[in-house]
């Protein structure tokens, strides 16, 4: 690591000394060493917490090369090319570089380019590259798949990453570090500046950036910002009053209200967008001052969305509550406090979130925790503790996804003709893809091609064709322009237009957006909470939601009021220590401890590496009760697979129900003389498994997003809408049906089953468990249910059962429904 | 074959779901029944009718630079050749759009232009012509219509407006959306019909379906029709009321 504190200030010229020493300032000790590294020529890393002047130091570099080099000869080329996760952010630090560029007179331009950027803009960015240019993964996908790519870059010294704690693990990291490793072919002398918030473990994205080439992790050298200030964390104790169980936290609204009110600005996070609604509708109800409130989630229109982010900015606004749109970007001055609404879920998360709160690095953030039930009083304070220790739990190091690609390959083809053994080559020095074996780049390649079938009849259709001269191309313009439409890693799910009805009965004016998920809740009629306002859903057209007001009506809140983030590895296991751990009780408020106590004296309290398993009957059901506490995703995969293996053992199982600590199983015959340690066998995740992933809809949807990034099956765009989807659309799970039975090794479906895996079943994890768990499964045989089991229970009935059987049993009550009708 | 389930009078129509998960019901008169795989047995005229297979849809993606599998041909086959071998029909009715474009006979796999040729190997194949297939098909055999009576029914690809009593067809691909009052959705293939006149789900694996209540279907019915949609191995009759738009 750089000694960051030893370096001289004459690292900086005369101009940039002067601008520093005009607005009093002097650089920090990380700025001078990311201009050191620059000098030496050296790729770096920059971890550093938000509020240290990371985006500046990253630049200074590039500003010092362009302000000494002499004029060009030739026309303007790129020199530095900044990529960020956020459009905003892109455009927020085109603003930010333009006060030193402006105030030292560089003759710099620094231009954003993202999916807003007008088009005569975009045009002139191609035929006149500015010094500068920021932008986004998806735009630099865009950029490297156009013919002359490798003219447009080759002048490139330096591209800088931004944020990259929150890319490197995910299909949009891949996609990004091919082009990274695409970028170095063009550019051999180019650099590779990353600037990441704090992380558990640099190496892993050391690895992600690194050119594996050259190298690898050697080649990047960390540089690390001032700590900053200790936050101040403190967990909302709402003595006497904290709830069994649910997601809302409506029982601390008042103090939640009373801390605004005491407050300069602040955010109040939350984490899904009904809970967003839910909570900007209770402090409303209770703001007698009309303070002014915001709301920000993602569904709501981008307009409205800018309009608060303006407000907030001029400092207008005295909360906003919002989802993770705002986890990361822009910067504001003026929050002093970051209040986290029910579980929050991982420390990492908590800390970026706590770090939205003043951005100055002397001044501690403060945040408040506001559990919503007990568990989560439990994983609240255990997150405060981990935080205070400074523990993070970090995203574990990531395979590159074959879809993304296969994106890529296509990408290459359409901007110049390829060599198969270069482009591979050129492949595994990109860090996802290290490991890449030679069979799947060809397998890949195959896949761009013809679609990798085992039956060869596309072979006079190629997208890619192999020339006299051994180099793949595209087969021709019209594929590349197709191409060129899709590119991108991010698959949003099926959005509807929220519309006021007019009173023909027609969408109206647009509030917002919408997942079709989440009206697939709600029956016309019913009311619910949206931008802030009660609605009454009318009718569902095409692909608008048609709603009108109903102020004052009593809203549905959705029941799954879960998180879509689960509950980290890291924070579960501090969770089950906090419960173990006796002593420690007394941080918690008087009911939690005394729901503790009962526990301990009706049932029991597990050892922290052991698993508390508990049988009791209630009703006419058997109930069979586990406390895994690995979040909601591994427990719906083994509460599936659990109960496949019940119905084996003649039990008769019913149905289940998962949150991110507990599951509950029920069935007709008794459970406590199951052999626990066979039931929860390692080897369920065998087999079993693999039969009940093939089925599931979640399989279906993984795959539906793997075939619209590997080019499979185009994007739609709205407005290219057809009248009546019949002929021009199908639907993908057809296609996953004909290609299961008929190709079950296919790429595509190898990818479906890596991303089901991984992203919506969590396999790895339930593994781990299993293997934590084997032996030491705590059985309580009970007469009654035990107040560990409350919140489980009380969530029985509020969730459905998805799948086959679900459908199934949705069209035998549209049956009786219809024998009903007729006996009326 | 026998009839398990029981046969309640609901909303006039007489149906029964038969023990192969068919639904039996009378169209214009005439004995039908739906089958759970889409298709429709006319066990008088020992006749089995199929819309909309929709062959080489794959390849006709494909040569347009979208890859999709090149199974479905095959996929689509093999389900019509089961329901073959389980009814031993004396005439095959391919009611319209059995190919996805005028060029798709061109593509046929051998091994599938086969299994079509075994399909007419001792009963009468009827290729009723569609508008992606106006002309029949060249090579392969059969006999080429644009409408055919039988039973007392009329059977042809595309429903004409208006009264159509005993009329069979397909073209709309119908496809029913059920809710559930708990939260969640089922849309699926389905027959639809007012007993007046049936029109059948598209056969073809990758043909997509039109909801029941788009306005294409508005017109065609004589009083609120009754949706057959296509369960696991089982038609579910499901009333108007039931059904959602998309």
């Amino acid at each position: 690591m750089a000694d960051a504190g030893s370096l001289p200030a004459a690292l900086l010229p005369p101009r940039f000394a002067d601008w520093f020493a005009k607005r009093g300032w002097s650089p920090r000790a990380h700025q001078l060493a990311m201009i050191e590294r620059a000098q030496a020529g050296r790729d770096a890393l920059l971890i550093a917490p938000t509020g240290g002047g990371k985006t500046l130091a990253g630049f200074l570099p590039s500003l010092i090369d362009l302000s000494e080099r002499p004029p060009p000869n030739g026309p303007a080329s790129l020199h530095t090319l900044y990529i960020s996760p956020l459009k905003a952010l892109a455009v927020d630090v085109e603003r930010n570089l333009g006060a030193p560029i402006l105030q030292m007179g560089l003759p710099i331009v620094a231009e954003s380019r993202t999916g807003d950027t007008g088009l005569s803009r975009r045009q002139r960015q191609r035929v006149k590259p500015p010094e500068i240019l920021l932008t986004t993964p998806e735009q630099l996908a865009l950029l490297c798949a156009w013919e002359g790519a490798r003219l447009y870059f080759e002048d490139l010294e330096c591209v800088i990453l931004d944020e990259i704690h929150t890319l490197h693990s995910s299909k949009r990291g891949d996609l990004l570090a091919l082009d990274l490793a695409r970028l170095a072919q063009f550019a051999p002398r180019m650099r590779r500046v990353g600037l990441s918030a704090t992380v558990d473990d640099p190496e892993v994205i050391k690895a992600w950036m690194a050119d594996h080439a050259k190298g690898g992790n050697d080649s990047i050298d960390l540089v690390r910002g001032p700590a900053g200030a200790e936050p101040v964390v403190e967990v909302l104790l709402s003595e006497g009053r904290v709830p069994w169980a649910g997601h809302t936290a409506q029982h601390a609204m008042q103090e939640v209200y009373d801390v605004i009110t005491k407050s300069r600005t602040a955010l109040v996070f939350v984490n899904t967008r009904f809970q967003a609604e839910f909570a900007f509708q209770e402090l409303w109800r209770l703001n007698e001052e009309a303070l002014p409130i915001a709301l920000h989630h993602g569904s709501l229109a981008a307009e409205q969305r800018r309009k608060v982010e303006a407000a907030m900015a001029r400092g207008e606004l005295r909360a906003v509550v919002c989802t993770s749109t705002l986890d990361l970007g822009i910067d504001w001055g003026d929050v002093d406090l970051v209040i986290q609404l029910a579980s929050p879920k991982g420390a990492s998360r908590m800390v970026q979130r706590i770090g939205r709160a003043n951005h100055r690095l002397d001044e501690p953030s403060r945040a408040l925790f506001v559990p919503a039930n007990r568990f989560e009083m439990l994983e609240c304070q255990a997150a405060r503790e981990a935080i205070a220790e400074n523990k993070l739990d970090g995203d574990p190091p990531r395979v590159g996804a074959l879809d993304v690609l296969a994106q890529h390959v296509m990408g290459c083809a359409c901007s110049e003709p390829f060599d198969m053994l270069k482009l591979y080559d050129e492949v595994i020095s990109a860090g996802p893809y290290r490991a890449l074996p030679w069979e799947d780049f060809e397998q890949v390649v195959d896949f761009v091609s013809t679609g990798g079938y085992a039956l060869k009849s596309y072979d006079r259709f190629r997208r890619i064709v192999k020339g006299q001269d051994g180099l793949w191309r595209v087969r021709n313009l019209e594929t590349a322009q197709r191409h060129r439409l899709n590119v991108g890693a991010i698959v949003s799910p099926a959005m509807l237009a929220v519309r006021i009805a007019t009173r023909r009965g027609q969408g109206g004016r647009k509030i917002g957006e919408i997942e079709e998920g989440m009206v697939e809740m709600l029956e016309p009629g019913e009311t619910f909470v949206f931008a802030g306002q009660v609605w009454r859903l009318v009718a569902v057209t095409n692909l608008d939601v048609l709603v009108s007001p109903a102020p004052g009506a009593d809203p549905k809140m959705p029941s799954w009021g879960g998180s879509k983030f689960a509950l980290s590895t890291y924070l579960a296991k501090r969770v089950r220590q906090l419960m173990y751990d006796q002593a420690h009780w007394s941080v918690l408020p008087t009911d939690v401890r005394e729901w503790l106590e009962a526990q301990r004296d009706r049932s029991l309290i597990p050892d922290e590496d052991e698993m508390l398993l508990e049988t009791f009957a209630r009703g006419h059901r058997q109930f069979m009760v586990c406390y895994p506490f690995e979040g909601r995703l591994a427990h719906t995969t083994l509460a599936m697979l659990l109960t496949r293996r019940l119905e084996r053992m003649g039990r008769g199982p019913l149905g289940f129900v998962c949150n991110d600590y507990a599951l509950a199983v029920w069935a007709i015959k008794p459970l406590e003389q199951v052999d626990f340690g066979e039931l929860f066998a390692e080897d369920m995740l065998g087999d079993d498994l693999e039969a009940w992933l093939a089925e599931s809809f979640m399989m279906k949807r993984a795959f539906k997003g793997c075939a619209i990034i590997a080019g499979l099956i185009e994007r739609r765009f709205p407005g290219q809408q057809q009248k009546s989807g019949r002929q021009i659309t199908f639907s993908t799970d057809l296609i996953y049906d004909t290609l299961r039975r008929h190709q079950p090794d296919h790429l595509l479906l190898r990818c479906a089953r890596d991303d089901a895996a991984t992203g919506l079943v969590d396999v790895a994890r339930l593994g781990q468990m299993l293997a934590r768990i084997k032996g030491r499964i705590r059985h309580s045989p009970l007469e009654h249910l035990s107040p560990f089991s409350v919140p489980i229970l009380l969530e029985i009935g509020k969730e459905r059962s998805p799948g086959h059987t679900g459908e199934t049993m949705i069209l035998h009550e549209a049956e009786e429904d219809l024998i009903a009708e007729a006996l009326q | 074959m026998n009839d398990v389930a029981p046969s309640p009078r609901a909303f006039a129509y007489d149906y029964a779901v038969a023990g192969c998960g068919s639904l039996r019901l009378a169209i214009g008169g005439a004995a039908a029944m739906l089958r759970a795989s889409g298709a429709l047995w006319l066990a008088e005229a020992r006749a089995l009718v199929v819309a909309d297979l929709h062959l080489e849809k794959g390849s006709s993606y494909a040569a347009r630079g979208q890859m999709l599998p090149p199974y479905d041909t095959r996929q689509t086959l093999s389900r019509l050749a089961a329901e073959v071998v389980a009814l031993s029909p004396a005439m095959v009715i391919l009611l319209g759009d059995t190919f996805h474009d005028r060029r798709s006979e061109e593509r046929l796999a051998a091994d599938d232009a086969t299994r079509l040729r075994d399909l007419a190997r001792g009963r009468t194949l009827v290729w009723v012509v569609g508008n992606h297939d106006a002309d029949g098909p060249r090579a392969l055999p059969g006999e080429t219509a644009d409408e055919l009576s039988l039973a007392g029914l009329i059977l042809r690809h595309e429903p004409r407006a208006g009264a159509q009593p005993g009329e069979v067809s397909g073209h709309l691909h119908p496809a029913a959306k059920v809710r559930s009052a708990r939260g969640g959705s089922v849309r699926r293939r389905c027959f639809v019909t007012d007993a007046e006149r049936l029109i059948l789900p598209a056969f073809g694996a990758y043909a997509g379906g039109l909801n029941v209540c788009d306005p294409a279907f508005a017109g065609l019915f004589a009083r609120p029709p009754l949706a057959g949609a296509l369960g696991f191995g089982r038609v579910h009759p499901v009333g108007w009321r039931s059904l959602a738009e998309d």
